[in-house]
């Protein structure tokens, strides 16, 4: 493609032109919001762990904190890294500004009083329950309404775009708007009773099939496809070379927006559902290996040549983490959607372990290397101390993996003991409690490696503080490229 | 740097692409939402053609009493569905500890749907008549009383707390809109019927020596949980004890 000459470090004027205080603002709420989101995770991973830490008081219980987790660290973290990397992404990437500065604030604003909405409800227990779409029913019209305001404000920043032809992180950008509009509205038409109780207009199954069509989606278009589309901003950036393949962001993209939607019935494997969608949803979610991984071998390919900065560069080091992670959580979300796999797999750890191999170390990953550069470059600074980049690393990464092989060994135990039977054909383990007394040391270890990875992320925050309240630094070479 | 990050020979790939989708941005967004609609239209509207209506349905399932909503609303408030799934599947063991497996018609009137995809604590599917109500009482004041070890919190609010007769009216009322077959949907009646289940459950406590009053959330919570599953229990065994 053809290189236009006045590239992003045009220098001076590159504020007036771009909106950047957007993108700061967003930052710095993705920056707060990670903290809450993970300490809300230790502190259930204690409660787990050590049935007190509950303390006996309603607002504290597990079954009201975890949603507040889930909450926190989906629409919080995530979808605040995701907003702050296409605000920043999109305005470079077709070189004009976005398109309403009021709609950009609406957006923010908007996002973040759902989200203080989200943290008084959930503990009180106002509840729609449906995983990952638990905020009750005005709750829900809100976050329709400052969705539109988003879309419009991105659709009209494309149409008014100087850059005729979209760029591969965009097409990412898009099918986000595009498909958590669509998940949310279906997913959520109830029937009001009160302020804070509504009903479904879906019952039974049909119910669990429409939620599921959205749950593995908002996994789907919430976890993976914005943050491929950062990925292909910026993990070129950092390593400062082009994508590997077009051609293979032509055929992975598509082939991952059109087989995804159709992989949700693998969360209702073995329900009464009819066998015809469940074999449907494990077919298709099988073949969502390819293009997921062609995603995976886009990123790392893009590093050839670069390796040697890998070993340097902490940045580098939280992506190609981000990226090998992301390879990995979608082999194994295949795996487990095998039905025989499934049937031992479904309702134990070893889901939490898929979880957040996917969220720590793909999700959190991707979006920590994402964040120590991008605030080189908005801010105009050199980190304040780039050694704890790399300490931070180090922490996410083993803590990464003291959670997730503690997941997997706990929920190989529970899953085989709960089906073992003796020899007279009855059960091994007759008594539940049995089975659950015997994962306490897991859960020890899983809350310590969560305690790293949160205290990794602690030191992130304070060194973007210091960073930015330090003087402004002339930025380094990899901060501010001349015109690639 | 977008330009840039593309290698200029992979170009000629995707020149029908460059052309007709990333030159044009409506053109790419209607193929986008085409492309993420299939599925779920495939998948999900069946559901709603007449042989799968009368598959998810069934006469041997009667839907949840006012004081059974009133209990089942106290659970999902409490997150209950976070650790106990209400699904039995059709495998040897999962029988064995809880039962039949679950049909499509035991759901019917389920809304929300509860069927949790965890089991931190054992499946609840068919929990109802396992214990007498004064086990639940305990269980649910103090869980390691009745069971050592658990790592269930207690709930020991719900003792004291009483539900709000209104509000159970009103999600009658709303359950009867988007469809459950209620006869009579007027405050009063559902106040009679919460009162008429009410006095039968504090009844049973009472021979326990315990004492409860008939809009204690406990008492609706020990409604709902005494319900589920028996009735498909009862049908399935019925037929011939296929399990
Ligand atoms: C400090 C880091 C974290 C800790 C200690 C932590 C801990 C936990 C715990 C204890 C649970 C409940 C597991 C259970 O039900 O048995 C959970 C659930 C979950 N967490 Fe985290 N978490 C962390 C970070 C994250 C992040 C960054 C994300 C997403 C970006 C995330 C996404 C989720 C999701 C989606 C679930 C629900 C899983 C399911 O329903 O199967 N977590 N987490
Ligand atoms: C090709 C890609 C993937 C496939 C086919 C897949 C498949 C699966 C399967 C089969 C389950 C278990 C359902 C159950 O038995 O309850 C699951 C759960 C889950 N996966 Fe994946 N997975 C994929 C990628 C990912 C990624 C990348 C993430 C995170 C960023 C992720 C997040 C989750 C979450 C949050 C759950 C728990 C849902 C719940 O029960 O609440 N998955 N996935």
């Amino acid at each position: 493609m053809e290189r236009v000459a006045t590239g992003t470090g045009a220098g001076v004027s590159e504020t007036t032109v771009y909106d950047d205080q957007i993108v700061k603002m967003f930052f710095t709420a993705t920056t707060v919001w990670a903290l809450v989101g993970m300490l809300v995770g230790v502190i259930i991973a204690l409660q787990l762990a050590w049935w007190p830490a509950n303390l006996g008081l309603p607002w504290t219980t597990f079954g009201r904190l975890r949603p507040l987790h889930t909450n926190a660290v989906i629409f919080a973290f995530a979808g605040n890294v995701c907003f702050t990397g296409i605000y920043h992404s999109t305005q470079r990437l077709l070189k004009t500004r976005m398109y309403s500065d009021r709609l950009s604030r609406v957006h923010f604003w908007g996002w973040q009083s759902i989200i203080v909405a989200a943290a008084i409800t959930l503990p009180l227990g106002m509840t729609q329950s449906k995983e990952y779409a638990e905020l009750i029913w005005p709750i829900d019209v809100a976050i329709t309404l400052v969705w539109v305001a988003f879309g419009v404000n991105f659709f009209g920043t494309l149409a008014r775009r100087k850059v005729k032809h979209l760029y591969v992180a965009i097409w990412f950008y898009m099918s986000f708007v595009i498909t958590i509009a669509v998940l949310h509205i279906v997913n959520s038409l109830v029937i009001p009773a009160t302020l804070f109780r509504s009903y479904p207009i879906y019952a039974g199954l049909t119910d669990a099939l429409v939620q599921w069509w959205y749950g593995h989606n908002a996994v789907g278009f919430f976890l993976t496809t914005p943050f491929l589309g950062l990925m292909y901003y910026y993990l070129p950036r950092a390593a400062q070379r082009p994508v590997y393949s077009y051609r293979l962001s032509i055929v992975h993209f598509w082939g991952l927006v059109f087989l995804y939607i159709w992989a949700g019935p693998h969360h209702l494997l073995y329900s009464a559902l009819p066998d015809w969608a469940q074999t449907v949803g494990m077919v298709f979610s099988i073949m969502l290996l390819a293009p997921s991984w062609g995603g995976m071998l886009n990123g790392l390919l893009t590093l050839r040549g670069a390796w040697d900065r890998v070993r340097t560069d902490p940045i580098l080091k939280f992506m190609v983490v981000a990226v090998s992670f992301y390879g990995m959580s979608t082999f194994e979300g295949p795996m487990m959607s095998i039905r025989a796999v499934n049937s031992l797999a479904h309702y134990t750890n070893w889901v939490i372990g898929h979880v957040h191999s996917g969220a720590l170390g793909w999700v959190g990953m991707i979006s920590f290397g994402m964040m120590y550069w991008m605030i080189q470059d908005i801010w105009k600074r050199k980190l304040a101390h780039p050694s704890w980049a790399t300490h931070h690393f180090w922490l996410a990464t083993i803590g990464i993996v003291l959670y997730t092989v503690a997941m997997w060994a706990a929920g190989l135990m529970e899953g085989l003991q709960w089906r073992a039977l003796n020899d007279a054909g009855r059960l091994a383990h007759p008594i539940f409690l049995d089975i659950t007394t015997r994962l306490e040391p897991f859960l020890w270890l899983r809350l310590l490696g969560g305690t790293l990875y949160l205290i990794g992320a602690i030191m992130m925050a304070v060194n973007f503080w210091q960073t930015i309240r330090g003087p402004e630094r002339p930025a380094d070479a990899a901060a501010v490229p001349a015109a690639a | 740097m977008s330009e840039g990050t593309e290698a200029k020979s992979e170009a000629k790939y995707g020149r029908f692409h460059r052309r007709f989708f990333e030159g044009r941005a409506g053109v790419f967004a209607v193929a986008t939402t085409i492309a993420i609609s299939i599925g779920g239209i495939v998948e999900i509207l069946p559901m709603y053609t007449v042989e799968s209506l009368a598959w998810e349905r069934a006469d041997w399932i009667t839907p949840y009493t006012p004081l059974e909503v009133a209990g089942r609303d106290i659970y999902v408030r409490e997150g209950c569905y976070l650790c106990h799934s209400q699904m039995v599947r059709p495998m040897r063991a999962e029988m064995l500890r809880y039962g039949p497996w679950t049909r499509a018609a035991e759901y019917q009137y389920d809304r929300p749907f509860l069927l949790g995809s965890r089991r931190l604590g054992p499946d609840l599917q068919r929990v109802g008549g396992k214990y007498p109500d004064a086990w639940h009482y305990e269980h649910m004041r103090d869980p390691r009383s009745t069971s050592p070890g658990s790592v269930m919190p207690p709930y020991s609010w719900l003792i004291d707390a009483k539900y709000d007769t209104d509000d159970v009216t009103a999600s009658v009322a709303a359950l009867a809109r988007v469809g459950t077959p209620y006869a009579a949907t007027d405050a009063a009646s559902v106040a009679s019927d919460l009162r008429r289940q009410g006095d039968q459950i504090i009844g049973s406590l009472a021979t326990a020596g315990i004492t409860a009053e008939w809009d204690d959330e406990i008492v609706a919570m020990i409604a709902y949980l005494q319900r589920l599953g028996v009735e498909g229990r009862a049908h399935l065994e019925a037929e011939g004890g296929q399990r």
